[in-house]
């Protein structure tokens, strides 16, 4: 790990991690700030939702989650938080080294007396120090929104804590998938195209899985690993789909080092 | 003592070739031009060497360590100085170098200082603005600031007007007269004449011919042209080559025993004639035939 590296790294992440917590503090609090008049006319609400189809219920989580509640609304609102962490984590992970290799200023570090796992070992602390930066801002305004708007209700803060965990869990899944997958190709030219792609695409999967209720697919998609209605419900997270993520992250980052360490760095000209 | 040592090293990129079984060294305290033109596989040794990139096959070492190994070791003594130069466009020159030098033990703010005065370089302004000339200048600096004892130099006079090339030309003797091994890759012949001890000819990934420079000139070639009105298309003798006319004159070169050259253009009716050594180029010419 090298200091300066690790300065440099977050430095160039900064205005990225005040842009990704400012939208989701926007995203809360317009959520939240509906939640009193949802509460209040719950029964007109139900009404409107029982006229939804129920496969687009289960694909936004609605039919697991009890909107009257707090916990549940929270819930409901911290999916789409979910999709931005995602999204975020992915961006980091996949630009770790690749966004110097297509801004062809990756020999710079290169030739310096540093090892390659030095290099990858300080951006790759860099890159997570700012998604806990992130997480901390976010969990910030989740709580401040929460006791705006809450007026009567009253909530478990147990649930709102493992959904949290749950955001953490997130960054992490697809900040290392971003990044094996930056190393398996050759460049990447474009990162935002595989991050919007790869958390989109784990959404996407939750949702279908939730339509046909085909329970082979949930275990394709983290966003099902840690779907909000069945945190909130059960109080507890999935033990064997947590530990099958800690090792897909695991597996991932080692991979990317053992790739990182054999990769060409591609002549600029 | 060999400063660098490479052998049979080859890289290929998928099937398309980089280098082929290449085999020389460097020896400490020498300026090593590598010449050859663009694809020949110049820029892929120099990036094997710094280990930015992985030998298909063979192996390379620098202070007797092997590059695929010691990378870090072997990089805190060596100074590199891209063909092009890319570097944070959002940083100044003061902070870019002043972020490169905190890579190497020991205080260089002086050093910087006399380098950027020696290249006229301006410390206050962004990487962004420069100009491809003033960006080879930033590193120039970056690739020295260290006191490396080996320098890799890929093509480094392009964008330098030929005030800067003389001053770098300068600097770089400077360095190699402190002991500083120089490992010159250039296309550009006369620059690689001026400065350099050996050359290495490569092309299409192999090594043509290591040798002295001196003796790469004098490799008993001369560059002989006559003045005559009459034809001399009938000039055939052993020895003779590249024979062609320009306009009255009449120019080939010669590798062999003078007198009987001598003697077979004292048969013809001449009105002038002119003997040189050929340029490093015209030889380098001759490679490639």
């Amino acid at each position: 790990m090298n200091k300066a590296i690790y300065r440099y790294e977050l430095r160039q992440r900064w205005s990225s991690v005040g842009i990704w917590a400012g939208s989701l503090a926007g995203l809360l609090l317009l959520f939240m700030a509906l939640f009193p008049s949802f509460s209040a006319d719950m029964a007109a609400m139900n009404q409107v939702l029982d006229n939804f189809p129920p496969e687009f219920k289960a694909a936004f989580g609605l039919n697991s989650l009890n909107l009257a509640t707090l916990e549940g609304y929270f819930g409901f609102c911290f999916v789409f938080c979910q999709l931005c962490l995602a999204i975020q984590a992915a961006n980091y992970g996949l630009s770790l080294v690749s966004v110097e290799e297509d801004d062809l200023t990756a020999d710079f570090l290169l030739t310096r007396p540093l090892s390659r796992p030095t290099i990858l070992t300080s951006k790759l602390v860099a890159a997570l120090s700012s998604l806990l930066v992130t997480q901390i801002l976010f969990w910030a305004v989740s709580l401040a929104s929460i006791a705006m708007f809450k007026g009567d209700a009253q909530y478990e803060p147990r649930a709102v804590m493992l959904l949290f965990g749950s955001g953490v869990i997130f960054h992490l899944i697809f900040f290392s998938l971003g990044l094996l997958i930056s190393l398996l190709v050759r460049r990447m030219h474009s990162v935002t195209p595989w991050s919007l792609g790869l958390a989109f695409g784990a959404y996407v999967i939750s949702a279908f899985s939730g339509i046909l209720g085909d329970v082979k697919l949930e275990y394709l998609s983290p966003f099902k690993h840690f779907d909000p209605g069945k945190i909130i419900s059960e109080m507890q997270y999935d033990t064997t789909l947590v530990v099958v993520d800690a090792a897909l992250v695991i597996i991932a980052i080692a991979a990317s080092y053992w790739l990182y360490q054999r990769r060409d760095i591609a002549s600029p000209s | 003592m060999d400063v660098i040592q490479v052998n049979e090293l080859t890289k290929y990129y998928g099937k398309s070739r980089g280098i082929e079984n290449l085999s020389f060294s460097v020896r400490e305290g020498e300026i090593f031009g590598f010449i050859g033109p663009n694809g020949a596989g110049k820029s892929t040794t120099i990036r094997l060497l710094l280990s930015l990139i992985h030998p298909t096959s063979g192996q390379a070492s620098i202070f007797g360590k092997d590059v695929t190994k010691k990378g870090p070791e072997i990089r805190s003594q060596v100074g590199y100085l891209p063909s092009e130069v890319f570097y944070y466009d959002h940083m100044h020159v003061g902070e870019l170098l002043k972020y490169s030098a905190s890579f190497y033990p020991g205080d260089h703010k002086q050093r910087i200082s006399y380098l950027a005065d020696v290249m006229e370089l301006e410390m206050h302004r962004k990487i962004r603005d420069l100009s491809y000339g003033n960006k080879k200048k930033v590193g120039i600096v970056q690739g020295l600031l260290h006191n490396p004892t080996l320098l890799f130099l890929d093509e480094p006079t392009s964008g330098l007007d030929p005030l800067m090339q003389r001053k770098f030309f300068d600097l770089v003797r400077e360095e190699n007269r402190k002991g500083v091994t120089v490992f010159f890759s250039s296309h550009f012949l006369g620059e690689v004449q001026r400065l350099c001890d050996r050359v290495g000819i490569i092309r299409e990934g192999r090594m043509v011919e290591v040798s002295d420079i001196r003796t790469l000139q004098k490799n008993n070639y001369k560059k002989i042209r006559v003045l005559s009105q009459q034809a001399l298309d009938s000039f055939d003798l052993p020895g003779v080559s590249n024979l062609h006319k320009e306009g009255e004159w009449t120019q080939f070169f010669y590798s062999g025993d003078i007198n009987q050259v001598l003697q077979r253009v004292s048969s013809f009716a001449i009105e002038d004639m002119d003997i040189e050594e050929p340029t490093l180029e015209e030889i380098f010419m001759h490679y490639y035939e």
